[in-house]
């Protein structure tokens, strides 16, 4: 008998779960819980000190979100997760484990505003410091590594720009300076594109997207690919060295290739709290099970959507990597051969006013600052999520005053088509 | 065999097959991953014997140190090696010295040894290498889900509640060692001098 790989819409709808011991629920229960009753002193000891498998408080880890963290996990091709509160929650916790204060890492200019904005400002309160790179240059990274850097920062599939990065490129480049890549992953879904497959060492998401998929949770998740070696130069004795709140252990030669997802939860999550209530996990993992048919959905219309906004009168310019002729269709062919993903920006011929205007006049589609819904959404960057963000930073972020960014969701494209062609010509 | 990765039949063989273990380099410390090791295999019921020169006179969780393998005086089907990589060969040339034969020898997260392993196998022996045996029997049962670990197991079956001692099935349909394929391919390269 050899061991049978079972394919993405089988993980998506199994992994992780099982029917309930106790009642032989089929569906994941909510264990609307904050604690769990031990059996004796001693295996509430055991607990405490990582040595048993089990649950303590929710705050730690729950059944509910465990299901979560084995499901994306296994969708990713980590060895384990860490499920949290939100996307940003997973940024925090992720970075807490490998920067002390002084310490840099480097990250994509083009990223989802709300990341610059939490790295320039809240992270470097912590004394963490941002160094910006561009997808579009690998050499800028290579030139931005120094002795103090401890980790590399980029999005699969950029917010707003839909821009497809070249991850094993930037892979070569964390290897040689010997830290680990992180990606976030939150646009494209591992049912688009599997970063651990191209070089990533940690995989970072918003759940809150195209995961969860209806608009209606928040959540993050932290996956471990297992590929790094905490302890080859010193570089993280969080992982490395012993840790004194649990009484000297290592935590990479103790649970060796998920370490870093227990460093995450047995520190990160247990010190800062960032934790994922149990009814957010089960919706979103009732979201999940349906991720690879919606995904095909989304970029089906996406595609449809760039390809009509590209044969308009009104529109400047579409940014869709899905599109041939896209600076990142190539990208896009290598990277997410089943599609480039649903969020895109566009630009209009009549600038920042007719923008404003089409944001206004349309009828389906919601004007809010989310993106990964059912819905369509539509948003325009630079007065909302970038609002923050300098003109010049708008525009390497890909948010410049006159772009609109829409998530395509699953309506029928027909009625999205219209919909934009009424607002257009309104 | 292939010491990069195992397919989960081989280890779940060895862990549905073995009945006792002996645990060279065992540790009395309870912050010792041999120490949490032996206590959880213990608790699933398997016959577990602490090698350890430094501690004879004393216990291990109620079982006596013994000082070497030579010193069990009875067969036995493991030998799980707490050393480090330098300290392999020698275990395992006294494992080979024993009769009847252990059926495993296994090497402790962290360790690889492959001479060893070629001497261990030429002698009708199987190997497991830079693997926790209580990792993958909570992999294997699934037991360390509670963790978020991608177990790399389905189940559509209700599982018994589990209990305290209770051995736990590891016959769950596996999802494969390719899922975490990434991860085996580092260890791989890791282990290869460049």
């Amino acid at each position: 008998m050899t061991d049978r790989v079972p394919g993405f819409s089988t993980l998506a709808v199994h992994a992780g779960a099982q029917p309930d011991p106790t009642t032989g629920a089929r569906a994941t229960p909510i264990y609307q819980t904050t604690s769990f009753v031990f059996n004796d002193a001693d295996h509430a000891a055991s607990l405490f000190g990582l040595q048993a498998f089990g649950n303590i408080y929710t705050r730690i880890g729950n059944p509910t979100n465990a299901v979560l963290e084995e499901r994306v996990a296994a969708l990713e091709g980590g060895t384990a997760a860490l499920a949290v509160a939100s996307g940003h929650a997973a940024q925090v916790v992720v970075l807490q484990q490998l920067l002390r204060p002084g310490d840099e890492f480097i990250a994509a200019r083009k990223l989802y505003g709300g990341s610059i904005n939490q790295f320039t400002h809240a992270f470097k309160s912590f004394g963490w410091n941002v160094v910006w790179a561009d997808t579009d240059d690998i050499s800028s990274f290579e030139r931005a590594v120094t002795p103090h850097t401890k980790a590399i920062f980029i999005e699969s599939i950029a917010n707003p720009s839909g821009s497809v990065t070249d991850i094993e490129a930037i892979s070569a480049v964390a290897r040689k300076a010997e830290v680990p890549l992180i990606v976030d992953n939150t646009l494209a879904t591992p049912y688009l594109i599997r970063p651990i497959d191209h070089g990533a060492d940690i995989v970072v998401h918003s759940l809150t997207k195209f995961l969860a998929g209806h608009g209606n949770s928040l959540g993050g998740i932290i996956v471990d690919a297992g590929t790094f070696d905490w302890s080859k130069n010193n570089k993280y004795p969080v992982l490395s060295e012993p840790r004194p709140e649990y009484h000297g252990i290592r935590i990479q030669e103790t649970f060796g290739n998920f370490a870093f997802a227990i460093a995450c939860r047995v520190l990160g999550l247990r010190d800062l709290g960032p934790a994922l209530s149990p009814f957010n996990a089960f919706m979103i993992l009732t979201g999940i099970e349906t991720l690879p048919l919606r995904m095909q959905k989304h970029c089906e219309n996406a595609k449809a959507i760039a390809e009509f906004l590209s044969g308009h009168p009104a529109v400047a310019t579409v940014n869709y990597a899905g599109l041939s002729g896209d600076k990142y269709n190539n990208l896009a062919r290598k990277y997410a051969p089943k599609g480039a993903g649903a969020v895109f920006t566009f630009s209009l011929k009549g600038g920042y006013d007719a923008g404003v205007h089409l944001v206004s006049n349309l009828k389906l589609f919601s004007h809010l600052a989310n993106v990964g819904d059912t819905r369509s959404l539509v948003i325009h960057p630079a007065s909302t999520t970038h609002s923050q963000l300098d003109d010049a930073q708008k525009t390497k972020a890909g948010a410049a005053p006159d772009v609109v960014r829409l998530s395509i969701g699953i309506e029928d494209k027909e009625d999205l088509i219209a919909d934009l062609e009424q607002a257009l010509t309104a | 065999m292939n010491h990069d990765s195992y397919p989960d039949d081989y280890i779940r063989a060895i862990l549905n097959g073995v009945k006792s273990i002996a645990m060279v380099g065992a540790s009395p410390v309870n912050v010792r991953p041999s120490y949490f090791a032996f206590k959880y295999l213990a608790q699933r019921g398997y016959d577990m014997i602490p090698i350890n020169p430094g501690h004879v006179g004393k216990s291990l969780l109620g079982k006596p140190f013994v000082a070497s393998l030579a010193d069990i005086g009875r067969p036995i089907d493991m030998v799980d090696i707490f050393r480090n990589s330098s300290h392999i060969m020698p275990v395992v040339e006294e494992a080979l010295k024993l009769a009847p034969l252990p059926k495993v020898i296994w090497m402790q997260l962290g360790a690889r040894d492959d001479a060893a392993a070629e001497r261990a196998e030429a002698a009708g022996l199987k190997v497991v290498m830079n693997r926790c045996p209580k990792i993958e029997y909570g992999r294997l049962s699934s037991e360390i889900s509670w963790m978020g670990v991608n177990s790399r197991t389905l189940s559509s079956k209700r599982a018994p509640v589990p209990t305290q001692g209770m051995r736990l099935s590891l016959n769950r349909t596996s999802v494969g060692g390719g899922e975490t394929a990434a991860s085996d391919r580092a260890a791989k390269n890791r282990n290869e001098p460049s």
